[in-house]
């Protein structure tokens, strides 16, 4: 083994320059590979951190007016949700995991603490919504089912209300006043899609019968148990037609409900990134194809100049094979060094770029949403390296090809 | 036809370039026996270097018969010529050919390299060929800080390592003075004393005369084939010979 690498030492010293120079190419080939799979994975960390607030495979339904007239009713008829919605989808439709309908007080009802007072978007939700939009609980809990059989009036509150209307002070199990009404915090939590989101949740039920809702719904969000975007459409489908009986709207009718899928919209932007990773694949193997045409290049100048060395080998015992061994392991060594130094180099780079986006990110949590974490993960730096060996010896391969079919008769008399 | 280290029956051997074949052994009978010193002689074209190289196992023939001691070199395949190369023949060339990146001892030691004797253990051995060439202070050297003499006798070193048979020597004494010729002819004529076959093609008739034998060619047939009288050499043994 020391052998080995001795021999393609005193070759490789024989000429630095050219060696390093060749060497570059392949280095550069991986580095843009790298950088390339980094910036494709950071733009789809991005895509996946905005889709991180809401499991991916929600379905949210918003009700819309009539685009259609249909069994005698007039189009702009507007179409609104109720419990019995809710009831009805909850009963005729299988495969969902979450349900939850949702109604929104705001400017009627502000919410007043002591001597502060602000007036923020208060929903009023099933349990079962935490299954939807996933908020990061800081304290105490979510509304919960005895909170809607009972009307119990409690809130939970995001907290950038709470730091505003609390301060310091511990907001839980004290009683806040929303449009008047006393309401106990029983939890608080941060959105994850904006940090600065001021919310608060109260139980549906409550806020229907508190604040005059009567049994209306502003909008429905479900989530499923399915996975794969052809049943989520199927669902989609039947919501839509088991809504458009109920509201009497025709199923073609694209106005009068409007439907947003979550996993198909996850789907489309994964199966974008996909296409990115591929195309970043593609460009960055002609890349190295480029390196690997110039080791291959250098190499069968190498084995020219060798020729007559060649020969001598030969003539005192080289088996074809061993020269043939001689050169790929050269070519190998080139390409694996130079690699090497291109992967180390890009990895570094990246984490560099990581670094300053991560200190940009401090303040703007847009970055985020645009470029996270751009890394290539160690699955790639294997396969790049798996990609260097076979281009050394691919590299290597012709090269090898004519040294080993030197005749040492006429290398030896190659002046 | 025991003793005998090289035979060679009716050797034919023709080049084929394009529609014209160049014929340049028409049927060469040679018999060299163990501990021989033999020189081939002719003039270019004659056909010496291609022998030689056929002896070498460097290039096939395409009639007659070939043993090496006692084995029928045929066509066959380059790993197992490479073989038998390392094993049985020690070339000396005419323009030294070491290679010009390793030492005088990595040189020496290379064809062990591909023995598979372990890097130290050649090296050793190695220097012990060095020393008995007296060079044994250059062994660190490479080649192009040696002299032309000093380089023949590291490639004669180089040629004695792996014990081989028989050693082949093209024009081993063409580019050294007459000084450096006659040091080396002694040294090979020292080798041939250990019971080594040694054949020297040459066209140097000085050169001749230092060897037991001279074999003349000429248009690809043995011209002469004689003893030499003149040869002087306490250890000839076996050779008729006149002292001069």
């Amino acid at each position: 083994m020391i052998d080995y690498l001795e021999e393609i030492f005193s070759t490789l010293k024989q000429n630095k320059l050219r060696a390093i120079m060749t060497g570059f190419s392949v280095a550069w080939g991986i580095f843009m590979l790298l950088l390339l799979l980094g910036s494709g994975k950071g733009l789809q960390n991005g895509m996946e951190y905005n889709f991180r607030g809401s499991s991916t495979n929600a379905i949210w339904i918003h009700s819309g007016e009539t685009g259609e007239s249909y069994e005698g009713l007039g189009k702009g008829r507007r179409i609104q949700f109720t419990n019995e919605d809710y009831d009805m989808l909850k009963r005729e439709l299988a495969g969902i995991k979450n349900i939850s309908g949702r109604m929104y007080l705001r400017s009627s009802a502000p919410l007043t603490y002591k001597n502060e007072f602000g007036i923020y978007t208060i929903t009023g939700v099933m349990p079962e919504y935490n299954g939807i939009e996933i908020l990061d609980m800081q304290q105490g809990r979510f509304v919960n089912r005895l909170d809607i059989d009972n009307y119990r009036k409690v809130i939970v509150l995001s907290q950038p209300i709470v730091d505003v209307l609390f301060k310091d002070e511990d907001p839980m199990g004290k009683y806040i006043k929303a449009g008047g009404v006393p309401f106990q915090v029983v939890g608080t939590f941060y959105d994850y899609q904006n940090q600065d989101a001021r919310k608060a949740f109260i139980p549906i039920s409550t806020g229907q019968r508190v604040f005059g809702g009567a049994n209306r719904l502003a909008n429905l969000a479900i989530t499923t148990a399915s996975t794969s975007v052809e049943e989520n459409k199927q669902i989609e489908s039947e919501i839509k037609s088991l809504l458009a009986r109920r509201h009497r709207f025709s199923e073609t009718d694209d106005r009068a409900i409007f439907i947003w899928n979550t996993l198909e919209h996850f789907r489309q932007a994964q199966g974008v990134f996909a296409g990115i990773r591929m195309f970043v694949w593609v460009i960055g193997i002609m890349t190295i194809i480029a390196g690997i045409v110039g080791v291959s290049n250098i190499m069968i100048i190498l084995v020219k100049e060798r020729t007559r060395e060649i020969g001598i080998r030969k003539s005192i015992g080289a088996t074809p094979w061993s020269v043939i061994r001689l050169v790929l392991s050269e070519s190998v060594f080139i390409t694996a060094v130079a690699g090497f130094f291109g992967l180390l180099f890009g990895m570094g780079v990246l984490h560099l770029a990581n670094m300053v986006l991560m200190g940009i990110a401090e303040g703007n949590d847009m970055v985020n949403r645009m470029f996270y974490n751009p890394s290539a993960d160690f699955g790639v730096a294997v396969s790049a390296t798996l990609i260097l060996i076979a281009a050394g010896l691919i590299a290597g391969f012709i090269p090898a090809r004519k040294a080993a079919a030197i005749k040492p008769i006429e290398a030896l008399h190659d002046e | 036809m025991d003793n005998s280290i090289i035979r060679v029956e009716t050797l034919h051997k023709s080049y084929v370039n394009g529609s014209n074949a160049l014929h340049v052994l028409k049927g060469v009978d040679l018999d060299i026996r163990q501990g021989e010193m033999v020189s081939i002689m002719g003039s270019s074209g004659s056909g010496k270097s291609t022998l030689l190289n056929i002896i070498g196992i460097l290039d096939n023939y395409d009639a007659g018969a070939y043993y090496l001691d006692g084995i029928k070199i045929e066509k066959m395949s380059e790993t197992r010529a490479a073989r038998f190369r390392n094993k049985y023949i020690g070339f000396v060339f005419q323009s030294f050919n070491l290679i010009s990146f390793k030492n005088a001892m990595e040189n020496v030691a290379l064809p062990l390299y591909y023995q598979k004797v372990s890097r130290k253990k050649r090296n050793m051995i190695a220097l012990e060929y060095l020393e008995k060439l007296g060079l044994r202070e250059w062994a660190h050297h490479l080649p192009s800080e040696l002299s032309g003499g000093q380089k023949q006798r590291v490639a004669i070193a180089r040629s004695l390592i792996s014990k081989p048979k028989v050693i082949l020597a093209d024009e081993p004494t063409g580019a050294l003075d007459s000084v450096t010729s006659e040091e080396v002819m002694e040294i090979l004529k020292e080798v041939n004393a250990t019971g080594i076959s040694i054949i020297i093609v040459t066209h140097e008739n000085e050169i001749a005369a230092q060897t037991q034998r001279i074999i003349r060619l000429r248009d690809g047939i043995i011209e002469s084939n004689e003893v030499n009288h003149n040869f002087s050499n306490e250890v000839s043994a076996g050779v008729l010979l006149e002292q001069r």
